[in-house]
């Protein structure tokens, strides 16, 4: 494999007195992979991310951002947020031009930089319009635009997608898809779909239940490039390693399921 | 329109009702005043200009007192609201000095400032520094985690958090409380005059009372209403002007 980009080593994540969230996790991407991480809702998937992006300090172990072990906020990592992380008061193109005023850059030249980014991802026309004014799809695109306009080697990305309709989804996936081939970076894409996670990724890691959560499963996805998210679910290819997988994660689906039956009773 | 009319008509009649029930001795003139002598006496306050000196003393107030006691809420309110620690050791401080009724400080501070603008003022800073100051407050530590997790990955130094994700969020809370604050430094003004002073229309409602000239009184009382409605339109301009981004601010005009 080529150059490592993101490294969890023997990361350990816990909460005061409480049962850690993640038990000594080992995870490694590759400068140009797209690593999709699922798990049973609740095994602290966005807590890996978010140590990843320097928002949460491990308990034990560390993280290296290209062979360097991280302390703060990873500068060389994007982050999209499952929520809608947009600034209200700023319309679109303010929003896709803030990361880079906040690095320094001219006014003038950041919006200049925003509108082209606006429109790479069709949204050229929208740029004067408000978050409120836009829909759930098209704020997406905006977070989108506004992490990419940095030029982020490592892009992390928290079920960017979950709380868009079907159709919306597909479009996104596959767009995001031609964005990223356009220019291969490490990506880490957390999805509780599993069927999202194979059309995306290279690579498909599973997480057990929490709480102490750490990978239990590896799987290489060798679907052939450029995909289209929508008919490779279609694919002989698609259903066997679909059928692999979820015969692991329907094991660890059903603990967290158990677990949370008990917690609740 | 027709909404429009209809509230004309219902103060029309309000007005007709008035003066029937003490045109014909139903309510006594004494206590209760007459419309039209109430019309003649604010005929003969703006005729004369007389009331434009009174009234230009009390909106002065008002404004200074908006303005300073703004100025100090949304000041303090991020402060506290970012510095969690001495938030916690200020909240009893806090919490008594709201809890209290303020409007007694106004003989303390006559005989602190004197019995000019200056009492007034601080009467109306300490009523609106309240109001905007927990808005602040509650606006900073409300402020939705994941804007400030997306500005610090976007590269928000402490300084830019705070510029473009704390100061915008609160201020959406200061439009909101702007309503209450400047109704509360027209009552600081008023109330402050009418404790004791020399001009203001609460002056000028203190010796209309004194001599008991109760159409007078209904007059200041009229126009002061006519005042605070007036600020509150204003306010309502400043903010549909700053609060566009807000969602339904396009169509809250009514």
């Amino acid at each position: 494999m080529s150059e490592t980009a993101l490294q969890w080593q023997g990361v350990t994540l816990a909460f005061g007195g409480a049962a850690p969230v993640l038990q000594a996790v080992n995870l490694r991407v590759a400068a140009h992979e797209f690593l999709c991480i699922v798990g049973p809702t609740g095994c602290g998937k966005s807590t890996l991310l978010n140590l990843a992006a320097g928002l949460l300090a491990p308990s034990a172990g560390t993280i290296e951002v290209f062979g360097k072990p991280l302390a703060g906020i990873n500068r060389r990592a994007g982050y999209l947020f499952q929520g809608d992380a947009l600034l209200p008061w700023r319309n679109a193109r303010e929003n896709v031009a803030a990361g880079l005023i906040f690095h320094g850059r001219p006014r003038a030249t950041a919006r200049a930089a925003a509108d082209e980014w606006l429109g790479r991802v069709g949204l050229g026309a929208a740029a004067e319009r408000y978050p409120h004014q836009l829909s759930g799809g098209m704020k997406k695109r905006v977070a989108l635009a506004q992490m990419l306009a940095l030029k982020p080697e490592i892009l992390l990305m928290d079920e960017p997608f979950s709380a868009l309709d079907v159709q919306t989804r597909s479009l996104m996936e596959n767009e995001l898809l031609a964005l990223w081939s356009a220019k291969r970076r490490a990506v880490v894409f957390i999805t509780h779909d599993l069927e999202e996670a194979i059309a995306l990724g290279d690579r498909v890691v599973v997480m057990s239940a929490g709480p102490a959560s750490r990978p239990v499963g590896e799987f290489v996805i060798d679907l052939p490039r450029p995909r289209d998210v929508a008919e490779i679910r279609m694919t002989p290819a698609f259903v066997d390693l679909h059928r692999e997988i979820w015969q692991l994660l329907k094991g660890e689906v059903q603990k967290a399921y158990a677990a949370g039956a008990e917690a609740c009773t | 329109m027709k909404l429009l009319l209809a509230r004309g008509g219902l103060l029309l009649a309000l007005l007709a009702l008035w003066y029937g029930l003490t045109e014909h001795g139903l309510l006594a003139p004494f206590f209760f005043g007459r419309p039209q002598l109430v019309g003649e006496v604010l005929v003969r306050w703006i005729g004369s200009g007389m009331i434009f000196r009174h009234l230009g003393v009390t909106l002065l107030e008002t404004a200074l007192a908006f303005v300073i006691g703004i100025a100090l809420g949304v000041s303090s309110g991020l402060w506290l609201g970012l510095s969690p620690r001495v938030a916690a050791l200020l909240d009893p401080f806090i919490k008594a000095c709201n809890a209290m009724p303020r409007v007694v400080l106004a003989p303390i501070f006559a005989t602190w400032f004197g019995l000019g603008i200056a009492s007034k003022v601080a009467l109306g800073i300490t009523l609106v520094f309240f109001v905007v100051f927990f808005n602040v407050y509650q606006g900073v530590k409300d402020v939705n985690p994941l804007l400030v997790a997306n500005a610090r990955m976007l590269g928000a130094t402490p300084r830019a958090l705070v510029r473009h994700v704390y100061w915008p969020s609160a201020m959406s809370w200061v439009f909101s409380s702007l309503h209450t604050a400047v109704g509360m430094a027209f009552v600081g003004a008023v109330v402050g005059e009418y404790l004791g002073s020399a001009q203001g229309v609460g002056y000028l409602i203190l010796q209309a009372e004194g001599s008991f000239d109760i159409n007078a009184v209904f007059a200041g009382i009229v126009i002061l209403t006519v005042c605070a409605l007036a600020l509150d339109a204003l306010v309502s301009l400043v903010e549909r002007r700053f609060l566009k981004w807000r969602p339904g601010s396009a169509d809250a005009t009514t």
